[in-house]
């Protein structure tokens, strides 16, 4: 009885063996190469590269299209003296030619000869003399070039035009305004550049009676940096 | 205002001087590529990089790039040039400039526009989610500015783009919005209306070069006010516009 169960068992393992053995041997025909390969003269595979293609992912290149920054600089807003402006401009550069900009000012006028000499009551509140701009609008880099300081020093520079349309706020109203500058830009690092503007503010204004276009020219100093 | 503007001037430099990248560093398999000292075709070649030489990529403004080569000295080289470039994987640098064919595909648009609105002027900035190639829904916010009245109005509506394979689209609008207006009274003061109006119009946009699209359009509004009659106005605008 005990021989006959210790059989059993036996041979329903070996049964077990030569099945596992079997599919096994079928699935991975090219594992295990067969010696005729060999006769034939083709080499042997030995090893299967169990290599994986790395992903290199390259990092990323820093591009610095946009050009953002702050100014300072005087204001004449026509008959009401020249005044310290404050604004902040942001470009962005399409090309080595071109870029799209937009400009932000404000500033306080003063009073007009008329109101100074009349002595009488003034034109304009406080708050109507405030002149604040916005000006949309396009930079061509018309003479891009080198700045040298003493014999070693070399700066990068470009003399852009710019032209833009935007909107006044002054004497109670919004006007329609129209902008054309001609600047300086220095790099004084590569990513750091100081600018010296020129632009001239048109609009149309009937503070003083008659409608009339008024010519408003800004001089500022900004320092703007690439990003 | 003053304080306000050096206090913001000093994050933006301090945010702008840490922005540097370590770099990328490439293979040349042009014949040789050109350091310029500055980023543009003006300006002088002061080194050359023979074929096979690494070169680092620090950054790069509109299509030049700042390089390093393995002597330590910098300069700027054109895109044309770095095009052919290997990374040490062996495949070639990626450079992700939009084409024309992204002109077709893109979704989102954002643009400005500048024109007259019965007689007035106005700016216009918009933005732009197409939901398939033809239709696309759109924002806009006007300012008007005009002799007699000044105001602001914003929309919304759809565009429908009948061939977008084309280089120069034409299109075709319909929207809604609402309309604010102060008409300018030195001796009366006559308060400020605010309506509604709907408008039909269409234009044309076309590719300009990278991501930049000119466009110009034409609109016919009617303005429901609370008087007898509505009010009709037509607008014309032309501006530019970059997709992504």
């Amino acid at each position: 009885m005990e021989n006959r169960i210790r059989v059993l068992l036996l041979s329903a393992a070996l049964v077990m063996a030569g099945c596992s053995s079997l599919p096994w041997r079928d699935e991975d025909p090219e594992a295990a190469p067969e010696p005729a390969s060999a006769e034939d003269g083709e080499t042997p595979v030995v090893i299967e590269p169990q290599v994986e293609r790395r992903e290199i992912r390259p990092a990323r290149i820093d591009t610095e299209n946009w050009e953002a920054g702050l100014s300072v600089g005087s204001l004449s807003v026509e008959d009401f003296e020249v005044n310290i402006v404050y604004g902040a401009r942001i470009a962005y550069h399409i090309n080595e030619d071109f870029f799209a900009e937009g400009v932000f000012g404000q500033s306080d006028a003063g009073l007009s000869s008329f109101e100074r000499l009349s002595g009488g009551a003034p034109l304009l509140t406080d708050s109507e003399r405030r002149f604040t701009y916005y000006s949309l609008g396009f930079g061509w880099n018309a003479l891009p070039g080198e700045i040298f300081l003493g014999g070693r020093r070399a700066l990068n520079s470009t003399v852009y035009l710019t032209l833009g349309a935007g909107s006044t706020r002054f004497a109670g109203g919004d006007r329609f305004t129209l902008t054309a500058g001609a600047g300086l830009r220095v790099l004084v690092k590569d990513w750091l550049a100081v600018h010296l503007d020129m632009r001239d503010h048109v609009h149309e204004i009937d503070v003083l009676g008659s409608n009339k276009t008024s010519h408003n020219y800004e001089a500022t100093l900004s320092l703007t940096a690439f990003f | 205002m003053a304080r306000l503007l050096a206090c913001a001037l000093l994050v933006l430099l301090s945010v702008a001087g840490q922005a540097r990248s370590e770099g990328l560093e490439v293979i040349v398999v042009d014949p040789f590529l050109e350091m310029r000292t500055g980023p543009g075709r003006g300006f002088p070649i002061v080194h050359v990089v023979e074929r096979g030489e690494r070169v680092r990529v620090l950054k790069r403004r509109t299509d030049w790039f700042h390089v390093q080569d393995a002597g330590g000295r910098e300069g700027w080289v054109h895109k044309s040039q770095m095009l052919e470039t290997l990374v040490p994987a062996g495949t070639r640098m990626e450079i992700d400039d939009p084409a024309r064919e992204d002109f077709t595909a893109h979704r989102r648009e954002v643009g400005l526009l500048i024109g007259d609105f019965g007689g007035a002027n106005v700016i216009t900035a918009y933005g732009a989610y197409a939901f398939n190639a033809h239709l696309s829904g759109e924002l806009a916010v006007s300012q008007i500015l005009g002799n007699f009245s000044d105001g602001e109005a914003a929309a919304l509506g759809v565009t429908h783009v009948p061939v977008p394979e084309w280089r120069i689209q034409p299109f075709l609008s319909m929207g809604t919005g609402m309309i604010r207006i102060r008409p300018k009274g030195t001796l009366v003061q006559t308060p400020a209306r605010t309506d509604q109006f709907a408008y039909v119009g269409g234009g044309l946009r076309a590719y300009l070069a990278r991501r930049f699209i000119i466009r110009a359009e034409y609109k016919e509004y009617v303005v429901f006010t609370d008087r007898d009659e509505n009010e009709e106005a037509n607008e014309w605008k032309i501006g530019f516009a970059f997709f992504f």
